[in-house]
């Protein structure tokens, strides 16, 4: 009888990159269905266009650095980053915002730095901004959910949208959004900024077609589908509980903070946990294992700073929501933190 | 002649104050949104450029080594001062759109630094040479990083072109395509650090070919003498 000798290490782990990939791209499917079921499947045109320009854009750059090519597109990051671009752009945005954004996210934000493992900023998210910034028009275009469109998106309307700008009957974006008095409906956190500054109190905006009595109209089974998400992501040990704990702990307490001292101007802590993107950002973007933090402590701080940050921009700042500015500015805050927060070794002195 | 020759060489390419020393980063990303702009710029920091490496160069003897940068300071803010009312009275419109960053040029690194590295150990007409050929190597990078970013951002060239060369100039402008929405973060500041990295890189690029071209050219084949034993 013979055995079959093999060299250490003897236990194996899955948690390679590809399986890894592989099951976040997985986990975003239950989001991503609830994406679809309230806004149409326009979003999914966006994923293929997204993965497939991220494919496009990885293998260039590869084979211009004189790299492998299979073996790293085989690793399914570029995947990962155009799926999560694709799921945070507006889903009827025009199809070359996408195109642009995932380009930039590989070639500049991730193979400029030297690819896989060395880029600084989360691409994803550095894309995002890109965009944002530069075509704001485009980049908030959310329509509203199916459930309250005047003028309803069905048929071929998401490809006529995407391709061209305008719904096969030629109703363009804007006049889509208007609801039955010519009013414009933005997203839920979009609507309620835009009353508060207009002297509402929170209560008088809820009350809006877009709600659903505590946060937006499809938004809250959106978020649902991506914590679902993200539990199994926790559950795979795919990520660790460090980050999203963090991060919507933070958020958790100062919007509550902020609600319990004025609940007309601040919203509840569960309109900031079931708007816009947080259960996204939660688990999807901000425990990018490249860009986080690497520390014990420092994932913590790292979640706890991106969830104040994103109370402070959607409370006060110029923009509706801020996952994307925010997870940025923790990125660059990295390096610092893992310097301060790095584990004490064995018989050497504390400090850094 | 080989001094000379030796100063154009550093000022436009080897030594290139916007690529390579990376002075002046400031007004270089700052400015440049639009070629008309960056040229306005451009011409300003060489005059400066030129005219305070004269001036130092002449009066080096006199200047005491313990205190030569505050007089540096002195001369150079006394001619940008000059430059910033000429700008005031003649190109008016120019001077309130590049607004702070004339003033500014005082504080321009590559400014004090070629009074300190050239003009203060060369004669005047070296001096002087050295100040127009570091401006005009800064102006060129100024000017490039300009027309790229009104091409990206605005899809034109020489838009306001008249502000800095009076009103017949309005037929210089150039618009090379017209889009609903323009890329507007190439107007911006990321847009300015992008578009200059890629200045950088590809400088880098040509000077990496190059080198590797000379290799090989003088590089000989050695020929194997003794024999090489194959098992």
């Amino acid at each position: 009888m013979s055995f079959r000798i093999a060299s250490s290490p003897h236990q194996h782990s899955l948690a390679q990159t590809p399986a890894l990939m592989r099951t976040v791209a997985l986990a975003a499917v239950p989001g991503i269905a609830a994406q679809v079921y309230f806004f149409g499947y326009a979003v999914l045109i966006q994923i293929v266009l997204a993965v497939l320009t991220a494919w496009a854009s990885e293998a260039a750059m590869l084979k211009l650095r004189g790299k492998p090519v299979l073996v790293r597109l085989k690793d399914h990051s570029a995947l990962v980053t155009g799926l999560l671009l694709a799921i945070a752009i507006p889903a009827v945005a025009p199809w070359w915002i996408v195109v642009l954004g995932t380009a930039f996210a590989i070639v500049v934000v991730k193979q400029l730095y030297g690819g896989l493992g060395h880029n600084l900023f989360n691409p994803a998210m550095a894309a995002y901004v890109l965009l944002l910034i530069s075509y704001p028009q485009q980049m908030t275009s959310w329509l509203p959910p199916t459930q309250l469109q005047h003028h309803a998106v069905t048929g071929a309307d998401p490809i006529c949208l995407v391709f061209s700008g305008y719904s096969c009957q030629g109703f363009s974006v804007a006049q889509i959004k208007a609801d039955v008095d010519g009013k414009t409906m933005a997203t839920a956190l979009d609507t309620l900024r835009n009353d508060l500054t207009s002297g509402k109190t929170v209560t008088e905006s809820l009350q809006q077609p877009v709600f659903d009595g505590y946060a937006g109209l499809g938004w809250s089974w959106i978020n649902l589908g991506f914590l679902l998400g993200g539990l199994f992501l926790l559950q795979r040990k795919v990520i660790q509980w460090r980050i999203p704990v963090a991060l919507l702990g933070s958020l958790t307490v100062l919007s509550l903070l902020a609600w319990l001292a004025d609940s007309d101007r601040f919203a509840s802590p569960l309109f900031h946990l079931f708007s816009g993107g947080t259960m996204l950002a939660a688990f999807f973007i901000a425990t990018d294992p490249v860009s986080a933090s690497t520390t014990t402590k420092g994932r913590l701080i790292y979640g706890a700073l991106i969830g104040a940050l994103v109370f402070v921009i959607r409370s006060f700042g110029g923009y509706p929501d801020g996952w994307a500015f925010a997870v940025m500015l923790a990125n660059l805050s990295v390096p610092l933190i893992d310097a301060y927060t790095k584990p004490r070794a064995y018989g050497h002195r504390p400090g850094i | 002649m080989q001094q000379y020759q030796e100063i154009i060489r550093n000022g436009l390419w080897k030594n290139n104050p916007g690529l390579v020393q990376l002075l002046g980063l400031c007004p270089l990303l700052a400015t440049s949104s639009s070629l008309t702009n960056a040229l306005g710029l451009g011409f300003a920091t060489m005059l400066v450029l030129a005219s305070t490496n004269g001036v130092i160069s002449l009066f080096r003897q006199h200047i005491p080594n313990e205190i030569r940068i505050p007089v540096f300071v002195m001369i150079i803010a006394s001619v940008v001062t000059a430059i910033e009312l000429l700008m005031h009275a003649y190109t008016f419109a120019l001077y309130q759109s590049l607004g702070i960053f004339i003033p500014l040029i005082v504080t321009n690194c590559i400014v004090i630094g070629r009074a300190e590295a050239f003009a203060s150990k060369n004669a005047v007409l070296p001096s002087v040479f050295d100040g127009m050929m570091m401006g005009t190597g800064f102006c060129a990078v100024l000017a490039t990083l300009g027309a790229i970013r009104e091409i990206l951002g605005q899809g034109t060239l020489f838009d306001g072109a008249d502000l800095l060369l009076g009103s017949w100039a309005t037929v210089l402008r150039i618009e090379l395509y017209q889009a609903d929405s323009h890329f507007l973060l190439a107007i911006l500041p990321p847009g300015a650090f992008l578009v200059l990295g890629c200045l950088i890189a590809a400088k880098n690029a040509i000077e990496a070919r190059r080198k590797a071209s000379q290799v090989q050219k003088t590089s000989i084949q050695r020929a194997r003498v003794t024999q090489v034993s194959s098992n």
